[in-house]
């Protein structure tokens, strides 16, 4: 019910919205919460277990039981908390866990069911048969799981990561933290002052209070105006810190267009933000404890501070006919204020017996609520008090005030424990718990705004000295104070079932049965109920179920223990932690420098790593991969072939001792290169297997190019500057990637050098494995006279700008000659034939023996020498590398296959080895393979048995050598 | 977790690699006897305390450092380039 004045709302701007398809009417500041009670609302969720009728309960976002969805399809997000989302025109919310409807709930059973749902109760039921379990009680117990719905649809909603830094993050904008922010801001520190609710001013918002000799809500907002004029202060309202990290790193959510009716397209959702502070102050406040009497779960039955701020920043009474419970005097000052806003207040109920007299509604002290009725909100309550017997009163809500329960958790996300403090029942931060954090306010279990302003202040000085800044002079404005008295009182002693964890719906007697049937440590207990482990993460609920545990087994409450305290703080979505990660986020593309041509061709894309490599060149006519690759390796081994090669790594090294370093990172020696040549090197990790295969080419006395393979090029880097800077800082040699500057072109085949020479400015003069700088139609190049495919082979490097130009060019010239651009497909057709390995072959378990390059390991010490000769590392047990030939020409074989001797059994234990690479060769008209075959190199000439479950081939091989084209490699050298 | 790049300045942890403990910038010389390598290679203590290892700062200035830090209390107590860092205990 709306009351006919006050609060913090714009009645000028009223709204509607759709709650479960009714429509709901409020204004601007309304939460979708005060809106539904402003309606007379009360049944607003079901609880998990029991499916009980549930209302709002809390006024903020540690509420559990008014958790909703909002929007739809791809949208849709579920356990948004109704009393954290704000209320706009348009908005479109439902309830969630009830079918087929909230007011008429099938599996409300549960609840007739529940003396049968204990603590432990799918522990001890679901066990037997264990056969039933897959088939019966999964499918089950999943259908009735789980609160909300997600759309199943991709999550189309934008979310971004943001990063922040400041002098001092205050966390919460109640009295201490705006009196911090205050103090750190006009010290001239850069403040980020972040608020999980769209309003700053915390308490001061909720209770009818002045400070500084105004109405509280008018001071927060000339405080609010005086912290935003300040440029060097940044407000972030609607901000979540939900984790405090090393080094002063925090995690934060902001809401950024939930809460708009016309979000635009650009707009995020959600924001997570890192925020890196040199000092913060944790002003996160205290929440109101609810206490645990027969029937506290019905709709109705709401905490103090609750029905309060609905009353004084709504302008919302909770009820018509409302009851006070209390355990402390912040509830009787609740009682007071809903009076002055005109709620009518039935009748108090303080548990203390010598609590104040004076109260403006009627008192009962020393009295307790020991049953509620109405089924689907509160209708009634019976009364227990020292002067007579139990009566029932008519109360349409009951507001409980069962003292206040700091918000520790970012104090203990570093494994601290919070402190017990038996003078206000509560645990509090451990000082010093976070590096560089200091707890103020409500948080440190002050209880009144003259306390917390003072406080928040106080911490902003400490924090000001740590950064070493003076704190102003400023005066505390005047608030309300004097002394608060509470008494805890964690369960009323009436039979009935009192709740504790109202989400998930732990009793009093789930967490004593816990104990006694030996879950009686709080992490045992916690697990056994699953009291706390709610969408509300037990805010409400773990001190009481801690106070309950300590009754049932004899200890205090310190000597119990809290349970872990993790972040996150707030639910965080994957998609907002995920933000910018999918699709091309996630894997951008790398694309060379003749992809346009490569496209205008037709060539389909393979990706390699990053890369978007060409996989063949179709021509007219050719109805498969294998017609083009055929015909490509064809072209390159009887005219000419052009292929981009500029996404292998290159490695620029200069200076004096290049050649000392390419001696260390190599199994050969490079320091004896002339200038002009090029040497093919291997390069072993520092355990003896090899890293990673390519060629240096010397340029200059102290000036090599290195290229790596695509694969190993960051790797290899790292290597390189790894030895450089670790390793040998004394060598005068500097390393630099330069895989981006240039494009690489590599034209091989019988015609290569006839097309390779009308593209250069100059004469094309090179041996094999000779290599020039030339320009190159105009442009400063590079030739390398190198072969991956067996034929005589050029590469020539040109400035990345003109690698479009030259591919094109190439790949015309090419074509009068009767060749053309080839791709992936055939190269790697090529290189097999050849026996030059990849990392197929060289998949991290190789070694230089294996690969039977072991002649190229030098004298002298080189990385991976010493570990390279271990025991076991060479010899016959060793699986070497071989060429593999199908008995049958025409039987396709494929990596993966694995090889057994002739006869022996198909076994893991007998099993000899495995192919790498494999193909159709059409050189040869056969299917080749590449594998590595223990014994290998004396087993050639014999046959091996090659056996691929997946693809269902149990061939006869021939063992060969790994090179089938041209052993003797006088094709390549021309 | 904050990482006090020597020449950046102290960055996000995720803009660097890690290798492990600092051990792998003394390698035995070449002749040294197996169980050297042995140690150089596996051989790698598990402190509760204070420690020291290499991250490589990948997506900045392509230096290799040498962080010290604590594994019980996480705080880190600087950091040095890691050729100047290879001759400390």
């Amino acid at each position: 019910m709306r009351l006919d004045s006050g609060g913090l709302i714009d009645r000028t701007r009223p709204l509607g919205f759709a709650f479960d398809m009714v429509g709901v009417r409020g204004y601007a500041g309304d939460t979708v919460a005060s809106a539904l009670l402003a309606k007379g609302v009360r049944l607003v969720g079901r609880s998990f277990k029991y499916h009980r009728p549930r209302g709002i309960m809390t006024a903020g976002p540690e509420e559990p039981n008014a958790l909703i969805e909002v929007r739809e399809g791809s949208q849709r997000t579920p356990n948004v908390r109704a009393t954290v989302q704000e209320a706009f025109d348009g908005l479109d919310v439902r309830s969630q866990n009830a079918w087929p409807s909230l007011g008429f709930d099938l599996m409300a059973v549960n609840d007739v069911l529940a003396p049968f749902f204990g603590a432990g109760f799918y522990y001890k039921t679901f066990m037997w048969p264990p056969a039933w379990w897959e088939r019966v009680y999964e499918p089950l117990i999943r259908r009735a799981a789980g609160l909300g719905r997600l759309s199943g649809q991709h999550d189309e909603g934008r979310c971004e990561k943001a990063w922040a830094f400041c002098d001092l993050l205050v966390i919460g904008a109640g009295p201490a933290g705006l009196a911090a922010a205050l103090a750190a801001a006009h010290a001239g520190a850069d403040v980020i002052l972040a608020e999980q609710d769209f309003r700053l001013g915390g308490r001061l918002l909720a209770d009818r209070q002045e400070v500084a000799g105004m109405p509280a809500a008018e001071w927060v907002a000339a405080t609010q105006a005086e912290l935003a004029a300040l440029p060097n202060v940044r407000l972030m309202p609607r901000t979540a810190v939900f984790g405090a990290y090393d080094d002063g790193v925090f995690g934060a959510l902001e809401r950024v267009g939930l809460h708009l009716a016309d979000p635009p397209a650009d707009l995020p959702r959600e924001c997570v933000w890192r925020i890196v502070a040199r000092q913060a102050i944790l002003a996160a406040g205290a929440l109101e404890r609810p206490v645990a009497f027969p029937g506290n779960d019905r709709p109705g039955v709401m905490l103090a501070s609750a029905v309060r701020a609905y009353a004084n920043r709504w302008a919302v009474a909770a009820g018509r006919a409302v009851a006070v419970f209390t355990t402390c005097d912040s509830g009787r000052a609740a009682a007071e204020d809903l009076v002055a806003a005109g709620v009518n207040v039935v009748q108090v109920i303080d548990a203390r017996a010598d609590a104040s007299a004076i109260c403006s509604a009627p008192l009962l002290r020393g009295a307790v609520v020991t049953a509620t009725r109405g089924r689907r909100g509160l209708r009634a309550i019976r009364l227990r008090d020292p002067g007579g017997p139990e009566r029932w009163i008519e109360a349409d809500c009951l507001a409980v005030a069962g003292g206040w329960t700091p918000t520790v958790h970012l104090a203990c996300h570093r494994n601290n424990r919070p402190l017990w403090r038996e003078d206000i029942a509560a645990f509090v931060p451990a000082p010093g718990a976070v590096p560089g954090m200091t707890a103020a306010g409500a948080v440190n279990g002050h209880a009144t705004t003259a306390a917390c302003l003072a406080d928040g202040q106080a911490a902003a000085r400490a924090a000001l000295d740590a950064l070493g800044r003076r704190a102003p002079d400023l005066a505390l404005p005047p608030a309300e104070d004097g002394p608060r008295s509470a008494r805890p009182l964690w369960a009323v002693d009436a039979p009935g079932r009192a709740w504790l964890d109202f989400a998930n719906d732990v009793t009093t007697k789930d967490v004593r049965l816990a104990a006694a049937e030996g879950y009686a440590s709080v992490e045992h207990m916690k697990r056994y109920t699953t009291q706390g482990m709610a969408p509300d993460q037990g805010r409400n609920s773990n001190l009481g179920a801690l106070a309950v545990l300590a009754q049932a087994t004899g200890q205090t409450i310190p000597g119990t223990g809290t349970t872990t305290y993790r972040p996150p703080f707030v639910p965080v979505p994957i998609a907002a932690l995920g933000a910018g990660g999918r699709g091309k986020g996630f894997a951008p593309e790398r694309l060379p420098a003749s992809h346009a041509a490569s496209l205008a061709r037709g060539a389909p894309m393979l990706e390699a790593g990053l890369w978007y490599r060409p996989a063949w060149f179709p021509r007219p006519g050719e109805a498969t991969w294998r017609d083009s690759c055929d015909r490509e390796v064809a072209m390159v081994r009887g005219a000419v072939g052009v292929c981009d090669v500029s996404t292998l790594g290159k490695i620029d090294i200069q200076g004096p001792d290049a050649g000392r370093l390419l001696d260390l990172v190599y199994t050969g020696t490079f320091s004896t290169l002339p200038v002009g040549r090029v040497r093919y090197g291997l390069m072993l990790r520092e355990d003896g297997f090899v890293m990673d295969d390519g060629t240096s080419a010397r340029l200059a006395p102290d000036h090599f190019v290195m290229t790596t393979t695509t694969a190993a090029a960051g790797q290899v880097m790292r290597h390189l500057e790894f030895v450089t800077q670790g390793l040998r800082p004394d060598l005068d040699v500097r390393v630099i990637s330069v895989t981006e500057q240039w494009a690489q072109m590599a034209a091989a085949g019988p015609l290569a050098r006839r097309l390779v020479a009308s593209v250069l400015d100059g004469p094309l003069d090179l041996g094999f494995m000779g290599c020039a700088a030339v320009g190159v139609m105009g442009v400063p190049g590079r030739v390398f006279r190198i072969s991956f495919s067996g034929e005589e082979g050029y590469e020539i490097a040109v400035p990345a700008g003109r690698g479009a130009a030259l591919f094109r060019d190439l790949c015309a010239r090419a074509e009068t000659l009767g060749g053309g651009p080839y791709g992936l497909e055939a190269l790697n057709v090529l290189r097999i034939e050849k026996g030059f390995v990849t990392h197929a072959e060289i998949n991290g378990r190789v070694t230089a023996f294996d690969l039977g390059l072991q002649g190229m390991c030098k004298a002298g010490d080189f990385i991976g020498k010493a570990a390279a000769a271990r025991p076991g590392l060479t010899g016959p047990a060793r699986e070497q590398l071989v060429g593999l030939c199908p008995a049958d020409p025409a039987t396709a074989i494929g990596a993966g296959a694995h090889l057994f001797a002739p006869g022996a059994r198909i076994h893991r234990e007998t099993d000899e080895g495995h192919v790498t690479s494999a193909c159709y060769s059409p050189t040869l008209g056969s299917h080749i393979g590449l594998g590595f075959l223990r014994d290998g190199r004396a087993r050639v000439g014999q046959e091996v048995r090659l056996v691929d479950h997946l693809r269902k081939v149990d061939v006869p091989c021939l063992v060969t050598s790994p090179v089938f084209h041209d052993p003797e490699g006088g094709r390549m050298r021309g | 977790m904050r990482i006090p790049c020597p020449l950046c300045g102290p960055r996000d942890r995720r803009e660097f690699t890690y290798m492990g403990a600092d051990d792998f910038l003394r390698r035995p010389a070449a002749d040294a006897p197996a169980e050297a390598w042995d140690a150089y290679l596996h051989l790698r203590d598990n402190p509760a305390g204070a420690t020291r290892d290499l991250w490589f700062h990948e997506a900045g200035c392509q230096a290799w450092i040498v962080v010290s830090r604590d594994t019980v209390t996480h705080e880190i107590a600087g950091a040095a380039l890691a050729g100047e860092g290879r001759d400390a205990t």
